[in-house]
């Protein structure tokens, strides 16, 4: 699903975020992304959303090579990549249900199947009763399990989270993280980046460190060619 | 990667969902401006005077135009005859004149008449009566056979007039017919320059409340861009409230322009009236409102496009 060679990303001015990073996560699988603050977790990330593009080597997801994609393919690729952030870039002047609603209006479903569809997220995430509020009015934790809705709501092939739990208590944390590994339970590939290392110790999942933009601990197979 | 049937058949089919996507923008773009109405509609405000002026300017020239095309048609030639000719010489030079092909009508003006009309109306009766004698000729009217593809027709017959003997001076009273006309041309550009000045007006004041919607969107384009949202799915609701601007400001510059002629309309009929005309002044037709509404959409989605095209692509996720 996921194939780092080699990859490298220098940023203009010198700084190099990843350096030679291999690692292949399968289709179905799940694993967590560890590592201090600026070792580079979110920029591996950023690279798979097409937010950046690599410096150096071939990444390749799902069996297109990122690193040669034209910007007007960025869009559709995207839709098939579920992202979920630290700060859950929801948008705060609509209500719950239109924010999960994004994806499917971008990709042009029918009205009565967005309603279904978007019901059916928020069941998953338990937060079938908000619908209708602000995301304003919600907890924390209820708005970080908005943006999960939102980034499942199109069935994406692929989960991204960045932090996704890193304003929350342990407890609710866990929920989250429970979530995750519910959703590759049927079959979504999961990648998240977190240094909630007890937690991930607890869940059970496959690691990959990065220390300074390499990689220092890799569970997963090293990407080889074939 | 996998996906299910379900998912294809959900998806409406490739046309249908972006007519879907454009109508549901439309809609959404006009729920957002109504969502600020004061900002909206001074934006809205600011389109309409600067399209009512020039649209209104140009009502007033049509109509200017309209009145000087019905003086033109009765163009007149006063033939002033010599101070020694008599009444009874007139007469028959009028009546050899009236078989001329070019004189459509014929009149005398007695000198008589003339000037008991002239003491009435100038009010210098007692000093006209020290004169003693009547200054003033014979007048002879024609009116010519006006045809405007031959405007030489009527400087010919002035010439055949000129060389009467009994003929003082015979005078086309044409000429302040072209000077206006002159002055309708002249005025006529100097709206067009202002009407474009203000149409680029317009254009900036739409594309600088477009920049600022943007900017005050830039979170939720961001977020857009990120779940796979399309160039041109972010720049629709921007265009199309450019086109709401266009579609409002249009229709009030209309209401603008209709309310002001309404207003000089009763002063003008007035103005008629003293002059024994029935001249009545008109404000837009209807085709000329559609085409103004038309001119202010153009405006609006063209300002609208210039912003989104320069600061659209400035945002990209981080």
């Amino acid at each position: 699903m996921i194939r780092f060679d080699n990859v490298s990303k220098r940023y203009p001015g010198g700084h190099e975020a990843l350096s030679n990073v291999s690692f292949h996560l399968p289709r179905g699988e799940m694993a967590y992304l560890t590592g201090h603050s600026g070792a580079g977790k979110s920029t591996l990330l950023k690279l798979i959303a097409l937010i950046e593009r690599p410096s150096r080597g071939n990444l390749v997801l799902d069996g297109i090579n990122l690193s040669s994609v034209s910007n007007r393919k960025i869009p559709y690729i995207r839709r098939n990549i579920g992202i979920i952030f630290q700060n859950h870039h929801l948008l705060y002047d609509r209500t719950v249900f239109d924010n999960v609603a994004l994806p499917l209006i971008i990709a042009g479903y029918q009205h009565k199947e967005i309603g279904k569809r978007v019901r059916a997220s928020l069941d998953q995430v338990g937060l079938l009763n908000k619908e209708k509020s602000a995301p304003i009015t919600l907890s924390g934790g209820e708005q970080q399990r908005v943006g999960i809705a939102r980034a499942i709501v199109h069935k994406p092939g692929l989960l991204l989270a960045d932090e996704p739990t890193g304003n929350l208590d342990p407890e609710l944390s866990k929920e989250i993280m429970e979530l995750f590994a519910r959703f590759n339970d049927v079959g979504v590939t999961v990648l998240i980046a977190s240094h909630d290392l007890k937690l991930i110790e607890e869940m059970g999942s496959p690691v990959v460190s990065l220390n300074n933009g390499r990689l220092s601990h890799n569970d997963l197979e090293i990407t080889s060619h074939g | 990667m996998v996906k299910t049937d379900s998912n294809q058949l959900a998806k409406s089919s490739p046309f249908k969902a972006w007519a879907i996507n454009h109508l549901r923008t439309l809609i959404a773009s006009l729920g957002t401006m109504t969502r600020q109405p004061a900002s909206s509609l001074m934006t809205i405000a600011v389109i309409a005077i600067a399209l009512a002026l020039p649209a209104g300017m140009f009502v007033l020239l049509n109509n200017a135009s309209n009145i000087s095309v019905g003086w033109d048609n009765s163009a007149q030639i006063s033939v002033f005859l010599k101070h020694d000719v008599t009444e009874k010489q007139a007469k028959k030079l009028m009546g050899k004149l009236r078989l001329y092909n070019d004189v459509n009508q014929i009149s005398m003006i007695n000198k008589k008449q003339a000037l008991n009309e002239f003491k009435k109306i100038s009010g210098f009766g007692n000093a006209i009566e020290a004169l003693g004698n009547n200054p003033l000729p014979h007048v002879l009217t024609i009116q010519p056979v006006v045809d405007a593809n031959r405007p030489d027709k009527i400087r010919h017959l002035l010439k055949q007039l000129n060389k009467h003997k009994q003929v003082e001076l015979a005078q086309l009273d044409l000429q302040w017919v072209k000077r206006l006309f002159a002055m309708l041309e002249i005025a006529q550009r100097a709206i067009w320059v202002i009407a474009s000045l203000l149409g680029i007006a317009v254009l900036l004041v739409v594309g600088n409340t477009i920049r600022l919607d943007i900017q005050n969107r830039r979170e939720e384009i961001e977020v857009t861009k990120l779940i796979g949202g399309t160039d041109a799915f972010i720049r629709r609701p921007f265009l199309y409230t450019g086109l709401w601007y266009g579609i409002g400001g249009g229709v009030f510059a209309w209401l603008l322009t209709s309310l002001s002629i309404g207003l000089l309309d009763n002063s003008v009929e007035h103005l008629a009236n003293l002059y024994n005309s029935g001249f009545q002044l008109k404000s837009l037709s209807l085709a000329e409102g559609v085409n103004l509404i038309g001119f202010s959409c153009f405006l609006g989605l063209f300002g609208s496009w210039i912003a989104v095209g320069r600061h659209l692509s400035e945002i990209e996720p981080s």
